[in-house]
This record gives structure tokens, C-alpha cells and sequence, in this order.
């Protein structure tokens, strides 16, 4: 039985296949580009065009590092403001260009430092999301490893969301909820179980659209087969969303969000 | 009585404080209020109408002993969630309001926080007149988890459809402004009040401090160094905020007292 902990521990996995290793591999070309046009280029978000099918997409997501030198380089995929402004630009431009935008999630958070706190982090972050909930063009998120908190959902406000079936989203990290709520990070196990962050669980409060399975030990094991898995779903979701009309795609986004919550009246 | 402030340590007459509403007369530190209060000096006298009063918490993810939580800070508080909402005149002129409740639960944003919230935003774009919400959060409601997360998302939202409609709103941010509150409706006003030494952020102080193993400058995240850095429009003592805000209705008001 996998508990909730062993997903944690494989959504983090160093082996971890990281939005790169998917762009690369689901799409038949690529190109990257840089920079806000504000500050500086922040390399814990990588974005640009890729095509599928003949089909141009733009592509943005949080980007981890395969080893210790890249993480320190990609800050362990802890944006800066900077980072999530070169997603805004990204997301502008597929908007005057009429292109499908597709995200990967995978962040421990939006980096906490004196930086992004002078360069505004919860304005860049609140931005994200106010754009992408008007976006004019269809968008799609998959979560592929951490789901971590606003520093995620920043790239998550989109008309579909997908996760890998090892990936989890969250508040925060099973670690700070311990620690925020009975002063003991130590107790993350039991937090990550409470917290109800796996992708089976955000299915079940229908928060999110699709599961994509990965082999018994984590999507590392073959990555292949997950991106394969990944490209069929998206090459029928690209044909789904054509001809489809941008009034109506803004209505449904509109409504998914509106409808979050429990509560009683 | 006499009550010390936390700030300068002085002590201060009672009395005096609700004279000053709730801001020290000595070194000018504003203190926390409840909704309410903030409604009395804000609002003209009895025309501020609360609306979804009712709405309340669930338990989403089974949390233990929520629901006993919830029951003990109404009990506290006389509010039944951390944000109370409604509409009224300030200076004669219709505002919908949604003010938040530090002393309830932190002023944290789960569900029904979310919910009143949107609601709030909703009843603007319905009456065409001016938003505006008055931020007190310690950020997302850990209880509720992702749907917490999510209110992020869903507030967002509800204000892109008010900017697309071109309707105003007002963002006042006292203290604390912190979390996934910053990250989405209190960053996202028209214009951005703030009151005098709020702490206003994304990452609390105490998480950066161990991220970066420093010490953090005195004023970091002071209204006076948001305003300093670009991010908040003015900073605006709580004595002449209603002033300000009825000047900043008046400039945007066609007609400027338009009956509900």
C-alpha cells in the first residue's frame, strides 16, 4: 500500500522527470526563450513555443534541477517575481498569437526571500492568476511533481487540470503544516496523510479533470512511456478545443473556479 | 483602565483609544480591529447592510476538532467566519465592503472566506457600485487545505470579470496583509491602500528568516517599505481613511450618490 508520504517522497524523487525531460520528449520541436523584459531572467521557469502535430503551443513550467549545481542554478524550482512575470509575458503573447498555453507544475513553493519580497511576490503571483482566469485562449495545467502552494497555483488557473498520478498539490509542504499547526515538522507523515494532497484525492473533490498513470515506482522509471501517455491525451485535447468558442471556453473556466469551496449556507 | 501598547509601551486611557479608534495616542501605532469597528468609523451611520452572514465552514478534509474551533472563535468573536460583508454609504456614496476579522482564526481564508468573498465581488458587479475589501490574514486556512489553495483562484477570478465590467476597486491593506491573501485579492486592487507599520507580505518574516539563516531590516514588509518599493499606492492613517476613501469614490462616481 503507498501511503501518502511514499508519494511525497516520489513527487520529490531526485530521479524526478522535470518539465524539460516532458517538453522534450512530448514535442517535436522547441524553442526557449527568456527574460520579464523587467528585471532578469529567472531560470526557475522555463517557457517558449513548442509544436504538436503541427500545432504551435506555448509551454511554460517551474523547472527543477537533475543535480545539485542545476538546482542551485534553477534555485530548486523556487520562483522568484521575475519568474512568474516571464510566465505572464509567455502567456500574453500566446494570447495575441491565438496559441493554446499548456503549464507544468512542479514547485516546493514560490521562493521566500528579502529579493522576492522587495520585487513583490504576492503581487506577481496574484497577477498570474487574475490573467489566467481571462486568458482568451484554452489552457491546460499538469501537476508532474510538486504542487507546492500559491508559488504553484500561479501556473495552475487553467480550463483543465491534470496530474501525474505520483504528483501531489498542496497548501504547503506536509513539513509546514506540521509544523504550522502542531509545532512539529517532525509529524509530516501524519500531515501529508491528512492534508489529502494526492492527485486520487483532488480527483475525488473534483478539483482536478485527469490522472495520468505512472509505472509502480514513479514516473523515473519510464519516462518515456509517461510523456508518450501524455502526448496522446494532449494531441486528442489540442483536436477537441479547435473551433472552440472563446466565450464559452472563458464561461466554463469562469464557472470551475467559482464553484471551489465547501461550505454551508 | 488602562491598556499598554505593544508598540511604544506607553500606557494608554481606555478611553482615549476608542477616541483614537483603536490607534495609540502617543506613538500613533494602529492596533487590530474587528470588523465591526472598522464598519462604525468607516460606514455612515446605520447604512451598512450584512449580507451571507450565514455562511459557515464544513470540514472538507475532516480536520480534528474544526468544527469545535469554528464554534469557539463565533463564541469569541460574534462573527461566524473571518470576513464580514455587505454594502453602505461612506459620506453618502454606495460602497460594497468586505472586511476581514484578524482576531478570527487569523484572519485565515478557507471556503466561506472565499465564498463571502466572491459574493462580495458578485453584488458590485450586480449594483454597478465600487468594491472595496479591507484585508486582515494571516493567509490560506491550513484546516481546509487545497481548498483553501484554491480560494486563491477562485477570488481571482470573480475580480477579472469586475476589472473586464470596469468597475472600481479598492484594496485596503492593514495588519497583517500576509500569505496567499497578498498573493491574490489584496494585490489586485485598482488601488492599494495601505494603513501606517502593517505588515504586508508573502512569506511571513519568521519562514524568510530561517530560509535565508539573516536577520531581517527593521521596516522589511512595512506598509512604509511596500510603499517605498512601488507596491501600495498610498499610506493613509486610519483617522482620515474614510475621508480618503470617500474622496476616491467620489472621483470615480458618475453621479456620485446614486440610490441602492
Amino acid at each position: 500500500m503507498i501511503t501518502a508520504m511514499d508519494k511525497v517522497n516520489i513527487a520529490r524523487h531526485k530521479k524526478r522527470p522535470t518539465t524539460l525531460d516532458y517538453i522534450h520528449k512530448i514535442f517535436d520541436e522547441f524553442i526557449e526563450f527568456h527574460g520579464d523584459r523587467l528585471f532578469r531572467d529567472d531560470p526557475s521557469i522555463v517557457g517558449g513555443i513548442a509544436s504538436l502535430d503541427g500545432q504551435a503551443i506555448t509551454v511554460i513550467g517551474h523547472q527543477k534541477g537533475r543535480n545539485t549545481k542545476e538546482n542551485i542554478f534553477r534555485n530548486f524550482g523556487m520562483p522568484s517575481p521575475e519568474g512568474y512575470r516571464k510566465a505572464l509575458r509567455l502567456m500574453k503573447q500566446a494570447e495575441k498569437f491565438n496559441r493554446p498555453v499548456l503549464t507544468f507544475i512542479d514547485t516546493p513553493g514560490a521562493y521566500c526571500g528579502i529579493g522576492a519580497e522587495e520585487r513583490g511576490q504576492g503581487e506577481a503571483i496574484a497577477s498570474c492568476l487574475i490573467e489566467m482566469a481571462g486568458l482568451r485562449v484554452p489552457t491546460l495545467s499538469i501537476v508532474i511533481g510538486e504542487g507546492g502552494s500559491g508559488g504553484a497555483l500561479a501556473l495552475g488557473i487553467t480550463d483543465k487540470i491534470w496530474m501525474l498520478e505520483n504528483s501531489i498539490y498542496s497548501v504547503l509542504s506536509p513539513e509546514g503544516f506540521a509544523s504550522i499547526l502542531w509545532k512539529d515538522p517532525s509529524r509530516s507523515k501524519e500531515a501529508a496523510e491528512m492534508m489529502k494532497l494526492t492527485a486520487k484525492d483532488l480527483k475525488e473533490f473534483m478539483i482536478i479533470d485527469h490522472i495520468v498513470p505512472e509505472p509502480p515506482k514513479g514516473a523515473h522509471e519510464d519516462v518515456d512511456k509517461v510523456a508518450m501517455d501524455i502526448k496522446e491525451k494532449l494531441s486528442m485535447e489540442l483536436i477537441k478545443i479547435k473551433g472552440l468558442d472563446t466565450e464559452d471556453i472563458l464561461e466554463r473556466r469562469g464557472k470551475k473556479f467559482r464553484n471551489l469551496g465547501k461550505f454551508s449556507v | 483602565m488602562w491598556v499598554k501598547c505593544t508598540s511604544c509601551k506607553e500606557n494608554i486611557y481606555s478611553n482615549d483609544f476608542e477616541d483614537t479608534k483603536n490607534v495609540c495616542p502617543n506613538c500613533g501605532y494602529h492596533f487590530t480591529m474587528s470588523s465591526w469597528e472598522r464598519i462604525h468609523i468607516i460606514f455612515d451611520k446605520d447604512t451598512f447592510y450584512e449580507v451571507d452572514e450565514n455562511i459557515t465552514s464544513t470540514n472538507p478534509i475532516g480536520f480534528p476538532d474544526y468544527e469545535k474551533k469554528i464554534k469557539n472563535m463565533t463564541l469569541k468573536t460574534g462573527i461566524k467566519e473571518a470576513v464580514v460583508t455587505g454594502y453602505g454609504k461612506i459620506k453618502g456614496q454606495n460602497a460594497v465592503a468586505a472586511i476581514m476579522d484578524s482576531r478570527f482564526m487569523m484572519g485565515s481564508m478557507g471556503s466561506a472566506v472565499g465564498e463571502k468573498i466572491t459574493r462580495a465581488v458578485e453584488k458590485s458587479l450586480d449594483l454597478k457600485i465600487p468594491l472595496i475589501i479591507f484585508c486582515a490574514s494571516g493567509g490560506a486556512r491550513m484546516q481546509e487545505s487545497i481548498f483553501s489553495l484554491m480560494q486563491m483562484g477562485k477570488t481571482s477570478a470573480v475580480l477579472r470579470k469586475h476589472r473586464d465590467e470596469g468597475l472600481l476597486y479598492i484594496s485596503v491593506l492593514t495588519h497583517p496583509t500576509t500569505g496567499g491573501v497578498t498573493a491574490s485579492f489584496a494585490m489586485l486592487g485598482d488601488i492599494i491602500i495601505a494603513e501606517p507599520k502593517a505588515l504586508i507580505g508573502f512569506a511571513g518574516p519568521r519562514v524568510i528568516e530561517q530560509t535565508i539563516r539573516q536577520k531581517l531590516p527593521d521596516d522589511f514588509q512595512s506598509s512604509e517599505f511596500l510603499l517605498e518599493k512601488g507596491f501600495v499606492d498610498k499610506i493613509v492613517k486610519r483617522e482620515d481613511m474614510k475621508n480618503t476613501l470617500s474622496r476616491i469614490l467620489a472621483l470615480h462616481s458618475q453621479d456620485g450618490r446614486e440610490e441602492l
